[in-house]
């Protein structure tokens, strides 16, 4: 059972949409948190701690959804339509907010346009994230091999609650990045904003715990059985851990502390709804196992798989490697 | 906007519509990047600063270009899921894989290494940065493979079965990447991208030289782009027509409505020039035809009987008015680049290359046609598959996903007004940097806005792209 292609392939799914919520988040973060700079030197610099990377970091996001289509062909069937309207908001935001790492330095008069598109495309594609999030959560009507249900399903409470949740999360992600990348003035209100969008993060964290097993009587079955139980033990715990690392880390001069103790966050939450998930893809009636392609086709791109995924950590690595340490917005990129 | 329209017709327009916008930007970037590793390599070669300025020069273009494909190619992953859900769920087993090697091997090799192409030449040094380049470079070729195999499967199907629920599933991999049509599509588009390229730094050398004929940069890239012409423009002319040979095997329906025969032709069928197709009657109106050169085309003898659409049922026709005109739209612009190739061919032989000014302003039209000739090329391809969108297996209405008319007609809106706004800003900025002479050190990019905080000459400083904080009309 373990080794059966099909919880692989779910694996290795997870992975890349774990991987793509903290990389795009920390870029989307750095997005959301735009606005707020106080001088044009300083939204260059934002900038330019994240135009060599997000390209790469959107890429993930590509590769959960062509993955998806690749490997479990049916979830992406159903999840495509039942999430129709929070997809294109979110990808029409995406345009936005890619194009504007090159338009903003191509004009004077518009770049104020442009900047406002940063800023928007971000906060809506995280917020759409989010809402998507939630509508998975609480469940998707499928009739046949089909999505059935409204196209007004996806918006509930509950899901602009989880909006704003990751909104909250990935602006966490984009300051205590700041914080790391950055020095002097800009440094110092990140490190402020992150305190701030840290409790607002914990306190979303919560606030979705204790509602999610109300989505759905399985959810609290699977959270107070086994396996679950222990991670239900576990995770307050590690959650606490990392609070406590995060607001630490925001006190000294350990400026990297927080961005990893925020990704820490990310990683429990994940693994958290990773739990209330499994064994299935599509809540509440299409499982892993339904949902995914022939044996064939599992094979064939998972061969391709474990030996690309290693290389492409391998190179991202590299390229982050490359530009790593403080911005220095006198040297501009070349 | 779209009121009495089908769902089936809005998530067609929509489809269309974002991908012709897509296919723009891959057409100029493949290319784009061969030739910026090209440049790149001849520098670290020549240490000629010529090349170095042209590299920096196109590589600050191909930064914008780049970014509108990415972002409009993403909206393609999902448009398949969102539109047409019904042809995921069944042709996923088969074509999801492809797409997933796309992603594993192309995508993240680009965007993993265009950061370093872009930015990072200070800090890893030339080797690397060359490497990086040419990774760039080979990424977009391994996009432009894996997508071109997924699009040829959908034309000339092979390697599948059908299991029970009515999926595809794969039998045979090999035959799946390798289909019918693929080399020779792969071929042709990956010539076409190149062609694209070469009029387009071709139209820009030749407007700098119509400003400045000494101007080195200028004079370096116009040659270059019209060597290129010279050379790929005629290979292109025969990759099509052995695509076309090649469609004419497979996909014969779609050979007869280019052609425009609606009638079978036992003794030899007419080349149809021009002419107006009329859908009611069935025949061609006004049509310019030279006798049996249409048999000697595809079948190299004159009198090859050549079935019409009169075999075809009715229901499995594509429509005939938009290949007919498509596919003539995409051979004249083939036979139009040759004769430029031509042109400056004789140009430099009369050592006028840089001097004759109607070649400059011919190849400043031509600029752009590179563009109109790959929309026409697609649209031929994709019409020509209709009523289907697997050939002869999955109807185009059976694909549809469950979504009613409102919801696509909202999105598509809003991708029309997103797309004509955004793409129509992107390339206002293309064209306006392509209006500066090669030479030009601030474009304004990154290195713009920084640098010319002080350390640019201030000669050297773009009153517009500047960091200068007063308003200033323009
Ligand atoms: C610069 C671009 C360009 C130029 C000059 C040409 N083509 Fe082309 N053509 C394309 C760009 C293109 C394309 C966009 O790349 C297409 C669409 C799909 C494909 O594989 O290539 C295409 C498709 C395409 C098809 C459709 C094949 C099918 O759908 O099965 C045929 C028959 C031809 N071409 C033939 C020609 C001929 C005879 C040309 C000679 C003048 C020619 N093309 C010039
Ligand atoms: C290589 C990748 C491509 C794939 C996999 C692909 C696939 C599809 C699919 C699934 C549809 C929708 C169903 C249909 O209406 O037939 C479609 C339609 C269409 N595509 Fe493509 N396409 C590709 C490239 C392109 C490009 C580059 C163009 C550029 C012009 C294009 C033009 C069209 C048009 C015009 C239609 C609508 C045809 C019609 O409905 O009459 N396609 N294609
Ligand atoms: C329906 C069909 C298509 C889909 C779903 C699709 C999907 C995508 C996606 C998701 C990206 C962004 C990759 C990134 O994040 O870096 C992209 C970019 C790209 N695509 Fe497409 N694509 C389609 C058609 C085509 C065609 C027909 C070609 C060329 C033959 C092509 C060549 C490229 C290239 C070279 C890039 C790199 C970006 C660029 O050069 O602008 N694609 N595509």
């Amino acid at each position: 059972m373990l080794f059966d292609l099909s919880f692989i392939w779910a694996g290795i799914i997870a992975f890349a949409v774990l991987t793509y919520v903290v990389l795009d988040g920390f870029d989307l973060g750095v997005g959301i948190l735009f606005p707020f700079a106080t001088s044009e030197r300083d939204r260059a610099t934002m900038m330019n701690s994240i135009a060599p990377v997000w390209d790469g970091n959107e890429t993930w996001l590509v590769l959960g959804g062509g993955g998806l289509f690749a490997v479990f062909p049916l979830a992406y069937a159903v999840i495509m339509p039942a999430l129709y309207m929070p997809i294109t908001l979110m990808l029409l935001a995406l345009v936005f907010r890619g194009v504007a790492f090159e338009y903003r330095w191509r004009t004077t008069r518009w770049r104020g346009v442009w900047d406002s598109a940063f800023f928007g495309g971000s906060v809506v594609a995280a917020t759409m994230q989010g809402i998507a999030l939630g509508a998975l959560v609480q469940g998707v009507e499928i009739e046949g091999r089909a999505y059935a249900g409204g196209w007004w399903d996806w918006l509930t409470p509950f899901s602009v609650l989880t909006g704003l949740a990751v909104l909250t999360g990935y602006a966490l992600l984009g300051a205590t990045w700041l914080n790391m990348k950055t020095e002097g003035e800009l440094q110092r209100q990140m490190r402020g904003y992150a305190r701030w969008l840290g409790a607002g993060t914990l306190a979303a964290i919560a606030l979705v715990s204790l509602l999610t097993p109300f989505q759905d009587p399985e959810y609290f079955r699977r959270w107070f059985n086994l396996p679950g139980s222990l991670f239900s033990l576990l995770v307050p715990g590690l959650v606490a851990l990392c609070s406590y690392a995060l607001f630490q880390g925001l006190k000294g001069s350990r400026d990297a502390q927080p961005f990893l103790a925020a990704l820490g966050l990310f990683v429990l939450s994940f693994i958290g709804i990773g739990i209330s998930f499994y064994p299935f893809i599509v809540p509440p009636g299409l499982t892993i196992a339904e949902a995914a392609a022939p044996d064939e086709s599992l094979m064939f791109t998972l061969v391709g798989a474990v030996v690309l995924v290693p290389l492409i950590l391998g190179y991202t690595a590299y390229a982050y490697w490359v530009f790593r340490g403080k911005i220095n917005p006198e040297e501009g990129y070349h | 906007m779209f009121d009495g329209l089908t769902a089936e017709t809005l998530a067609r327009m929509q489809f269309a519509f974002t991908v012709s916008f897509h296919i723009i930007f891959p057409a100029f970037s493949i290319g784009l990047a061969s030739y910026l590793a090209v440049l790149n390599a001849q520098w670290l070669r020549t240490r000629d600063e010529t090349y170095y300025t042209l590299f920096e020069y196109w590589k600050k273009i191909f930064a914008v270009a780049f970014g509108m494909g990415v972002v409009s190619g993403i909206v393609m992953s999902y448009q398949f899921g969102t539109n047409w859900s019904v042809f995921s769920d069944k042709t996923g087993p088969v074509l999801g894989p492809l797409m997933a090697y796309e992603v594993l091997s192309a995508f993240f090799l680009e965007a993993g290494f265009l950061g370093i192409m872009l930015f990072g030449r200070a800090r890893v040094g030339d080797r690397l940065h060359m490497f990086a380049t040419a990774m760039v470079a080979f990424g977009t070729l391994m996009s432009a493979t894996w997508i071109l195999s997924v699009n040829s499967w959908m034309q000339t199907p092979a390697g599948y079965s059908i299991n029970e629920v009515g999926q595809f599933v794969p039998e045979d991999w090999w035959q799946i990447v390798f289909n019918p049509s693929f080399p020779y599509r792969l071929v042709h588009m990956v010539l076409a991208a190149f062609l694209t390229t070469a009029l387009v730094v071709g139209g820009v050398g030749a407007l700098h030289l119509l400003r400045d004929k000494t101007d080195a940069a200028a004079r370096r890239m116009f040659s270059m782009a019209m060597w290129m012409l010279v050379v790929v423009a005629p290979l292109q002319i025969f990759a099509g027509d052995t695509h076309g040979l090649n469609t004419l095997e497979h996909q014969p329906a779609k050979v007869m409505a280019m052609e425009g025969h609606y009638d079978s032709h036992p003794e030899g069928a007419p080349l149809i020039l021009f002419g107006l197709p009329n859908a009611e009657t069935k025949s061609i109106d006004y049509a310019i035809e030279i006798p049996k050169l249409s048999s000697l085309i595809l079948k190299h003898d004159l009198n090859a009987p050549l079935a019409g659409l009169d075999t075809i049922p009715d229901e499995d026709e594509p429509p005939v008015a938009i290949l007919f005109w498509s596919f003539r739209v995409m051979v004249a612009l083939g036979f139009a680049m040759a004769g430029l190739g031509l042109w400056s061919l004789w140009g430099r032989l009369r050592r006028q290359l840089y001097d004759s000014r109607w070649l400059h302003r011919a190849s400043i039209a031509m600029g752009p046609m590179g563009f109109v000739a790959v929309l026409a090329g697609w649209i031929t391809t994709e019409v020509g598959r209709q009523p289907f969108t697997v050939y002869g297996l999955l109807r185009t209405s059976d694909s549809l996903a469950p979504v009613s008319a409102p919801a696509v007609a909202a999105s598509l809106t809003a991708f029309v007004i997103v797309y004509f706004f955004i793409f129509g800003a992107g390339t206002f900025y293309i064209l306006r940097m392509m209006n500066k002479a090669p030479a030009t050190r601030n474009l304004g990019l990154r290195d713009g806005p920084v640098r010319a905080a002080g350390i640019t000459p201030a000669q050297q400083v773009d009153r517009d792209i500047t960091d200068d904080p007063t308003p200033q009309g323009n």
